[in-house]
């Protein structure tokens, strides 16, 4: 047995960084994806929105877990093998854009109808249209609920660590394993993941509430 | 149905509607309608709400589609779902009656957005164009502020200005006045006077009699989705033809008396 000492804590804390780093490629393959399923959702094209609402479908209706595991372990029966890395930073990037998708296809439509309207009787196309029109009044909606649900991805990244992808969650575990000492542990990591979320939770709701405000 | 006297000659002719019937799923909304206007011409469209009037101007910049007929804007047939319908609806402004400009740009921004991304004009250009068109909507001065600082007749304006930018062969307005507190009216029938004198086609939805006596050289009265009656202002308020006209302008000009 060993002692939980301060070479113990390090190794946790600096575990910190494959979380946060996880969590960014996550936001922004899931940011990528998102954009595509959020403008598909809302096309013209009905297979184009079908295809998108059923991919929403299924990774909503899924835990989080079980994508995880089918990235980590569906590219092995083709042969292909992806590390523990890959398979987190794949699985997480699929999970987030359907959320994303999901979160800015409703930013999207809050957009009022006068607004493409005014845009389509000026002649402007659909890319034009959206990215000078659309999207810019949609981010600002956007925004607050995107940042919930990058808090709900950061305490998502821990999950990795069922597919051995040494995070923060997985490095307090081969610590506890050797020292067992699980309250200390994962009371320290419970509080690093709030430090991490706690800041970016306000400022969420610092934007929704002066949104609320600007629509007043 | 039959036009009136002035149909206008084959050669000038910018928009022809034939036979349009358009419905929102079993419920028919335009129906049969037959209309030509001329270069220049200034129409003005009345009606009961519900009667297909915004409908009917919606079609022909294809903001709506119609099921059946024909919509030709200068010769070519036009429909929503055709290569090169932004080709069309660059050359017909509208202007709506809630304003419709865009919240997270300058008035300048508005005006000079669309003459630049589509007609492919230069910065410089298009804001000398919009200060312009500004300054004949009387607001010069607002150019730098965001619409949400105007008032409701100021932004209407803007509105305005912000499609002739577009310099466009058309304009239509879908009641315009309608969503303006009663002071701020005038100002905004006053630059649409204006544009009229100017040799502007113009369509216009709008209850503003005082507007169709004015400046319109036809009148049109729409009621459940058809043409009821097309006539020379004079001949419209003076001595309508159709039952249903008479009783509806009995309604809004009692309406207006009340006021």
């Amino acid at each position: 047995m060993r002692e939980l000492g301060p070479n113990e804590i390090l190794f946790i804390l600096a575990a910190v960084r494959w979380t946060l780093l996880l969590s960014l490629v996550a936001f922004i393959g899931g940011a990528l994806g998102g954009l595509l399923i959020a403008l598909a959702r809302t096309s013209e094209l009905k297979w184009l929105r079908l295809l998108a609402n059923g991919y929403i479908k299924l990774f909503q209706g899924t835990p989080l877990l079980m994508q995880l595991f089918l990235a980590f372990f569906v590219p092995g029966l083709f042969g292909w093998s992806v590390d523990p890395w890959m398979a987190a930073a794949i699985g997480l990037s699929l999970h987030a854009s359907a959320f994303l998708g999901e979160i800015w296809r409703g930013a999207i439509e809050v957009v009022p109808r006068g607004q493409w309207e005014a845009a389509t009787s000026l002649g402007l196309r659909y890319w034009p249209k959206m990215a000078l029109v659309i999207a810019p009044q949609a981010v600002r909606i956007a925004i607050p609920p995107t940042i919930g649900f990058l808090v709900q991805l950061i305490k998502g990244t821990s999950l990795a660590s069922i597919i051995g992808f040494v995070e923060l969650t997985r490095a307090a575990q081969v610590i506890n394993n050797a020292t067992f000492r699980p309250f200390t542990i994962f009371a320290l990591v419970a509080v690093v993941y709030y430090i991490i979320c706690r800041p970016l939770s306000a400022y969420s709701k610092r934007m929704e509430q002066k949104l609320q405000v600007a629509a007043r | 149905m039959t036009i009136s006297a002035s149909t206008p000659a084959a050669g000038d002719v910018m928009i022809e509607m034939r036979q349009v019937d358009k419905f929102y799923g079993d419920f028919q909304v335009l129906r049969n309608i037959d209309l030509t206007v001329a270069r220049g011409e200034r129409i003005v469209v009345c009606g009961p709400s519900g009667s297909g009037k915004s409908t009917l101007i919606r079609c022909l910049n294809q903001l709506e589609e119609h099921q059946a007929g024909e919509i030709v804007i200068e010769g070519k047939p036009v429909h929503a779902s055709m290569r090169g319908i932004d080709l069309v609806r660059r050359e017909i402004g509208m202007v709506f009656q809630s304003f419709n400009l865009f919240p997270h740009l300058t008035v300048l921004e508005n005006c000079t957005l669309a003459p630049m991304k589509v007609r492919g004009l230069g910065k410089a250009e298009a804001e000398a164009t919009a200060r312009m068109y500004l300054e004949r909507v009387h607001i010069p001065e607002q150019a730098l502020k965001y619409p949400i600082q105007l008032s409701g007749g100021q932004q209407q304006r803007v509105a305005i200005a912000r499609s002739l930018c577009m310099n466009p062969k058309i304009m239509l307005f879908d009641e315009p006045t309608s969503a303006l507190d009663p002071e701020m009216v005038a100002e905004v029938l006053d630059v649409m006077v204006e544009l009229a004198e100017s040799g502007m086609t113009m369509l216009v939805v709008t209850h503003e009699m005082g507007f169709a006596r004015k400046v319109a050289d036809r009148v049109i009265f729409m009621d459940a989705g058809e043409i009821v009656e097309v006539a020379p202002p004079e001949t419209f308020f003076s001595n309508p033809r159709s039952e249903r006209t008479r009783k509806f302008l009995g309604q809004i000009l009692h309406a207006k008396q009340q006021h």
